[in-house]
């Protein structure tokens, strides 16, 4: 029999560490193959929150204090350049009211179905994703301002991501570049679909899957085809910059549309995904989960 | 820099003080950090972590290691358990090596650090390659070399607190000898 320790030291460093790098692996692979983690998210981030508000105060007070020391002419100089800017967009709006109903009505007479007005929220840029493996970057406006995984992102120029991840008071947007996002596009020249998918290291998105001898040039601008029900059809995604014809399959690389560096404003679409007539119809059907609007796409790995 | 030849005598350091440390940790790390500034952060858990593990590895350990990278998974948005796994691993290596650790002076030291750093990266690194990511380029290990770097000045910041003349009537004061 052996002798009691003398000292207590509970199990060795050896048993800790293979308990605790049991723990995590189990974790990892829930939390990569399922989303059944969610929960333990929410709690986690009670902790955590608080703490990254903390984080964030003093550069958000840095913004303050330099932005009420702007210089006069600096802000008169935006004024202007602003005022310009919106007499030429109320004109263009103008003009849209007026293509808007005509389109309206045009619709109307061709039985499609009506394609609702999108309603957005403005939100922040709190802070850039800081996982290297990702490109993620996280807003200010979360469950409580009726934003759900999903939704589309854009900013003024095209889209941006896709929100993946919602908290009470932020959310995580995946963006474009990311290397697991995938959106389908459309070229605006010749009405030809692909699916653009992140490329992951630079900040460049790729269409696979495009024939050799595809009708697509260098500058071919890509909008969002909408037969995701996701994505409204019609937003700017990406600008085509290079084509490589070499193997069976052409290898296109695009610049995205919108730039998220730029500036901190986004629009989140909070409008319920409008489901395409085939899916909607499947769901009713087979009652599958019609109002899950996490997947655009199936992920691919 | 003398610890290798007398070796300081330190009060032990206490519960409140070493969470305390893992907390302003935490925080540093969730500044706005973007860019050039993000790839050389150090990551300063992983630094309290290891200096705790190789100062008091009585008081902080894997469990303290698993929660802290628990909650820097939740904050990253990285995989829960990512840093998790790493954490622990890196405390383990320095608890079995904190002996060999504290004879050497700071700044081999930090060359041990180093190694540690290196290891935990690694253990991140490879874990989310598994799970199907790219591989970020060679300035995912540049903040190990600034965390080794900072170890220094970090071992004798967080030292403070211990140092100061021992009370002589106390019963515990750690200078009695």
């Amino acid at each position: 029999m052996e002798a009691p320790p003398f000292f207590k030291h509970g199990p060795s460093p050896l048993a800790r560490f293979v308990f605790f790098a049991f723990l995590s692996l189990a974790l990892m692979v829930l939390d990569a193959h399922q989303n059944t983690l969610n929960s333990l998210r929410q709690i986690l981030s009670v902790v955590v929150a608080p703490l990254q508000r903390l984080a964030n105060a003093p550069a958000e007070m840095i913004g303050r204090t330099g932005g009420f020391f702007v210089t006069q002419a600096h802000m008169q100089n935006e004024n202007a350049v602003l005022v310009q800017r919106q007499l030429l967009l109320s004109a263009q709006l103008q003009r849209m009211q007026a293509m808007q109903t005509e389109n309206a009505y045009l619709r109307k007479m061709l039985g499609v179905r009506q394609q609702r007005g999108e309603r957005v929220v403005a939100a922040e840029i709190v802070y850039a994703g800081r996982d290297p493996f990702s490109q993620k970057i996280i807003v200010d406006k979360g469950s409580n301002h009726n934003i759900k995984a999903g939704q589309p992102a854009i900013d003024d120029v095209g889209v941006v991501g896709q929100v993946t991840r919602v908290y009470p008071f932020s959310s995580e947007i995946t963006l474009l570049i990311d290397k697991d996002q995938a959106l389908p596009v459309e070229i605006v020249r010749n009405g030809a679909r692909a699916i653009a998918f992140g490329h992951g290291q630079d900040s460049t998105l790729e269409l696979p899957f495009m024939a050799a001898n595809a009708d697509i040039q260098n500058g071919d601008v890509l909008v969002t085809s909408g037969i995701d029900g996701v994505y409204p059809a019609g937003l700017p995604v990406a600008v085509v910059s290079k084509i490589e014809r070499n193997s069976a399959f052409a290898k296109i690389t695009c610049m995205p549309s919108a730039g998220v560096s730029r500036h901190k404003q986004l629009l989140i679409l909070i409008g319920e995904p409008r489901q395409p007539a085939a899916l909607a119809d499947q769901a009713g059907m087979g009652n599958a989960d019609g109002s899950k609007a996490g997947a655009s796409l199936p992920r691919r790995n | 820099m003398n610890s290798a030849r007398a070796p300081e005598l330190l009060k032990p350091a206490s519960m409140r003080f070493i969470l305390l440390t893992l907390g302003l940790g935490l925080l540093l790390n969730l500044l706005p950090w973007s860019g050039l500034a993000l790839s050389f952060r150090p990551d300063f858990v992983a630094l309290a972590l290891l200096f705790w593990a190789i100062r008091e590895p009585r008081k902080t350990g894997m469990g303290a290691a698993w929660i802290m990278g628990l909650l820097m998974d939740m904050a990253d948005g990285a995989i829960l358990g990512q840093h998790a796994l790493a954490y622990t691993l890196a405390i383990f290596a320095a608890i079995v090596l904190h002996r060999r650790i504290q004879r050497f002076t700071l700044w081999q030291q930090a060359l041990h650090v180093l190694l540690l750093l290196l290891l935990l990266q690694s253990a991140m690194l490879l874990s989310r390659l598994f799970a199907g990511a790219v591989f970020p380029g060679t300035g995912y290990f540049l903040s190990c070399l600034t965390g080794a770097a900072l170890w220094p000045p970090l071992s004798l910041l967080l030292q403070l607190p211990q140092r100061g003349r021992p009370d002589p009537d106390s019963v515990y004061s750690a200078g009695q000898k």
